[in-house]
């Protein structure tokens, strides 16, 4: 194995010089000859009847070119909703209509009305101001629970009401768990909200449709994560395009955190128009855009029960969540508050009884999906809050309580349905309690108090199912779409090699890990791997990257296709050598017969094959390349515990994270730098959540956090200097790299740390506060204290 | 946001009251109004330059008069659009007493922003709203009292008319017609 680049090796990211030195090409990067360009007129009302729209004088402005409205879009399919959910009577959830451009209604701030494509963006900008839509504002519904009564109106008229879905998991316990609840020594109740955030990627979304007339051929260059789903996304269902006559492309993307997941609007109408006009249409959003229009995350409010028995074991949990769908049903949002949150709200115990109910809503808002962590971090906030506030309540050591209850055989199947492959949570918690100093804390909390600063300490633990997932299980789960991945490894003629994977790397690092993965297994330097990402039209079919699965579900692919070249590779050295293969070894880039001294170099090997002037034709193809798909048996389950230690002015209820500790175990790990830098991202991004981010609707549906002025991103000066561990490593059971994934589990694990800290801060200093909303903002801390 | 306040105008309620219907008063009030035109009855359209917060715009829009309950109360309502700033809706419930002094006016001011205001702009609409309010009605003031000195002026009524009107106020005590309102407002449950 080469030291310096293979499984294990904290290679330097190749992908970072282009990042860096500005040399990346992004879609935005992507000018086609004589492509027009198009502004999409946005709602400023968040419900309302379109009475009418004139657009003759906007028609007649300079550079013009069409402009479009839902009469445009009669022929054609609107956005597909990639997830079905069935509800607790055995029903299909309401789905609604989700058209490309308004259709009589506008039911969010944002959603797109009209598109004009003019010549330049700054006329497609004034042509759209030109246009007078007469709209008939209707009363708003932002509020959830206030969503779900008789009198609320209706965001689709169609619907029988504004709920989506009343899920129940698993049903057939709910009175078990009822049962337990009212038997229990001790029940712990809390009530929260998860609140609700904007993805915010660096590179906000871009798309460029194309069109070749000769030939029939449309291609979309566009900002996403899963370049394939978008094709038969919007090919099978929106355009009614075959995939060989479509092509998406999916370049250097700057960060997507789940936001360019989805198929959008934007994407389709590019694609659509570009034939339609037989130009090249191109959108960037603004950072206004974006945040009216990017999916958002989170928006769960919760009622959480825990109920224990004399001896403080976990007897029983019953949650109970509205969470918010918006608008219209964005790809996966179905998905994210039922088998991405309810299958995880066992965490890390051995509660017997779980019931969880989840009543999805529609509101005038946009729609809310996927966001780092989709529906693990809302799971792991509950519960971990109300085992913090369960020990308070009990008098109990929050890090004791947690050990007494925790699983430690594996496999384990839990009551809502998962089966922990393998984990050790002791470990991770003993490594914490390590790494945090934890017996240094009071010494720690008199420093403060001299300093007239009041001092907390928040310790929970967090377990994700990721690597999603098997096809068969999300199938039944309602799926409609596999999640296997893909690759081909390709080996030229003189040695080196190409692989194509399925996957996507928006920041992920696939460039450098995943020939680290190959080299490791050839013994060749990872030098000689480049990695082809992104292209339909070069890469096999693949389901992207979300969920933290590239590596556990694309590595793996990668391994099965490696496993192949090698076993092809292994023939052909056999044939060259006129030894048998079974007697072949791989070993340093060398192909050796067993106990001799014969050996062929890899890049002989590589070069009989494709030119095979002595080969064994009648019995093996030339050539050597190979595709793989890998569909796991099961989710990957990693997990871990974190420490944050936080001051609070008294005086202002300002919070400072003082030191923040992660222990992980990601199971085997291929570039720990890689790691380490998703962790540290993942964190900033659930600190982000814990004490700063919100987005934030008034009661006529309008969005009062529509920039950086009013929506508070993290700044370095926020966080603090992370510890960062994951030598705990319990291998992945069913991969044959025995990874978990670490793409979320920052973003999943933080957040409750640092509220038990604030509150754990608060209470130490007498303040009788047992919980405080996300963000924790100086305002609200500051109330609570006020009593 | 509600937010109210009053202010006492040297000049008899029926007087104050008048001007409120008057375009010419309005127009001059309004902050940042360009253009007005237009009745009490069928309403006044309204050009308005402002800068709210980062946004400044043009704002057109119509502004209407409702509730009304003359000489006591009355709904002052204006809705603009500012383009791609979004647009701005405001009202103010007025209120006319009769006080020693002339008339005591009352206002509560509710204002909303929608669109890039609100997503821009909503951490300032509260002040933006005090202010606007605030400068509406002490120009609406002044207005009023210099009409009342300058009895030439056009929205001012004529000293013999305010002193028939003031003796008529005075004569029916707004007796017959406060209990009428108090009818009303039950109706309405206001």
């Amino acid at each position: 194995m080469p030291a310096d680049g293979g499984i294990g090796a904290a290679t330097i990211r190749r992908e970072d010089v282009r990042f860096l030195t500005g040399t990346g090409k992004y879609t935005d990067d992507i000018n086609i000859h004589g492509q027009a360009h198009v502004h999409f007129l946005r709602s400023e009302i968040a419900h309302g009847k379109i009475k009418g729209l004139d657009k003759a004088s906007a028609e007649q402005m300079p550079g013009v070119l069409k402009i479009f409205t839902s009469d445009d879009f009669a022929e054609v399919g609107g956005l597909p909703c990639g997830w079905q959910v069935t509800d607790r009577h055995g029903e299909a959830m309401q789905e609604p209509a989700h058209p490309i451009l308004a259709s009589g209604k506008v039911r969010h701030v944002g959603e797109p009305i009209a598109a004009v494509v003019a010549e330049s963006r700054e006329q497609a900008q004034d042509a759209a101001e030109a246009i007078s839509v007469d709209i008939e504002e209707l009363p708003a519904v932002v509020d959830m629970p206030g969503a779900l009564e008789d009198s609320a109106p209706k965001v689709h008229d169609d619907l029988t009401s504004n709920l989506c879905y009343d899920w129940g998991f698993v049903e057939e316990n709910r009175e078990a768990v009822d049962e337990a609840i009212r038997n229990a020594a001790h029940v712990t109740t809390l009530e929260l909200r998860n609140n609700r955030l904007v993805a915010n990627p660096m590179e906000p979304r871009v798309a460029v449709g194309d069109y070749t007339s000769a030939s029939g051929d449309s291609t979309l260059y566009t900002t996403s994560q899963n370049p394939h789903v978008i094709r038969l996304l919007m090919g099978a269902f929106v355009l009614g395009i075959p995939e060989h006559k479509l092509r998406v492309v999916a370049p250097d993307v700057g960060g997507g955190f789940g936001a360019k997941i989805f198929h959008y609007a934007e994407e389709a109408f590019c694609t659509f128009a570009a034939k339609n006009l037989g130009r090249a249409v191109k959108w960037t959003s603004t950072r206004s855009e974006a945040f009216m229009s990017d999916a958002h995350g989170r928006d769960h409010v919760t009622k959480i029960d825990l109920a224990l028995d004399a001896e403080n074991n976990f007897t029983a949990i019953r949650t109970e969540t509205h969470a918010n769908m918006g608008a219209y049903l964005s790809t996966f949002a179905p998905s994210v508050p039922t088998w991405l949150h309810g299958t995880l709200m066992a965490g890390n115990y051995k509660t017997p009884l779980v019931y969880v109910n989840v009543k999805a809503v529609f509101t005038n808002t946009v729609p809310v999906d996927a966001y780092r962590g989709a529906g693990r971090p809302e799971a792991t906030f509950q519960l971990e809050r109300v085992i913090d506030k369960a020990a308070r309540e009990l008098g109990a050591d929050p890090i004791a309580l947690r050990r007494q209850n925790f699983i430690t055989e594996f496999p384990y199947a839990t009551p809502v349905a998962l089966e922990y492959d393998t984990g050790n949570y002791v470990a991770t918690m003993d490594r914490l309690e390590d790494m945090a100093d934890l017996a240094g804390f009071e010494s720690r909390l008199a420093e403060s108090r001299e300093r007239g600063m009041l001092r907390g300490l928040g310790v929970n633990c967090y377990i994700e199912a990721c690597g999603i997932a098997p096809s068969s299980l999300v199938g039944q789960l309602g799926a409609r779409a596999g999640l296997y991945e893909s690759a081909t490894v390709r080996v030229n003629a003189t040695g080196g090699l190409v692989v194509m994977t399925g996957s996507h790397s928006h920041g992920q690092g696939h460039e450098t890990a995943f020939p680290q993965v190959v080299a490791d297994m050839l013994g060749i330097d990872a030098g000689m791997v480049e990695v082809v990402h992104g292209d339909t039209a070069n890469t096999p079919m693949g389901m992207g990257t979300y969920g933290s699965r590239s590596l556990a579900v694309g590595g793996s692919a990668l391994v099965r296709a490696t496993e192949k070249i090698i076993s092809k590779a292994k023939r052909i050295a056999a044939h060259l050598m006129e030894a048998s293969e079974a007697d072949i070894e791989l070993g340093g880039g060398q192909f050796s017969v067993a106990g001799t001294d014969k050996s062929v170099a890899w890049g002989d090997v590589c070069l009989a094959a494709y030119v095979p002037h002595n080969y064994p034709l009648e019995d093996l193809e030339p050539g050597l390349e190979e595709t793989a798909f890998y569909d796991p048996s099961n989710f990957t389950y990693p997990a871990g515990a974190y420490a944050c230690e936080v001051e609070v002015d008294p005086e202002t209820g300002k919070v400072s994270i003082e030191r923040f500790s992660a222990a992980d175990d990601f199971g085997n790990v291929v570039n720990p730098m890689i790691v380490e830098g998703q962790v540290h991202g993942g964190l900033a991004q659930g600190i982000g959540q814990a004490l700063l981010e919100d987005c934030v609707y008034d009661e006529n549906g309008q969005l009062l956090t529509g920039s950086y002025m009013d929506y508070a991103m993290p700044r370095a000066d926020d966080v603090p200097f992370y510890a960062v561990d994951h030598s705990c490593q319990t291998p992945c059971t069913h991969n044959p790299l025995g990874v978990k994934g670490c793409g979320e589990a920052g973003a999943i694990g933080s957040p409750p740390a640092v509220v038990n800290a604030v509150i754990d801060a608060l209470q130490r200093a007498g303040h009788d506060v047992e919980h405080i909303d996300m963000p924790v903002s100086p305002s609200r801390v500051w109330h609570a204290m006020q009593g | 946001m509600k937010l109210t306040d009053s202010r006492i105008i040297t000049a008899p309620r029926s007087v104050v009251w008048s001007a409120l219907m008057s375009v010419d008063v309005l127009k001059a009030c309004v902050p940042g109004c360009r253009e007005m035109q237009g009745t009490a009855e069928e309403g006044f359209e309204a050009t308005v330059v402002q800068k709210v917060g980062p946004v400044k715009a043009t704002f057109r829009g119509l502004v209407t008069l409702s509730n009304m309950f003359e000489p006591e109360s009355l709904t002052l309502s204006g809705e603009g659009k500012g383009g791609p700033a979004g647009f701005a809706k405001g009202g103010a419930d007025i209120k006319l007493e009769e006080t020693p002094e002339g008339t005591k006016l009352t206002y509560e001011v509710e204002a909303n922003v929608g669109g890039k205001l609100a997503q821009l702009g909503s951490r300032v609409i509260d002040g933006f709203a005090k202010k606007m309010a605030d400068q509406f009605f002490e120009r609406f003031k002044t207005e009023v009292e210099e009409s009342v000195d300058d009895p030439e002026s056009e929205s001012g009524a004529s000293a013999p008319d305010r002193q028939a009107m003031s003796e008529e106020a005075t004569r029916n005590g707004g007796q017959a017609k406060k209990s009428w309102f108090a009818w009303l407002k039950n109706l309405f449950g206001r």
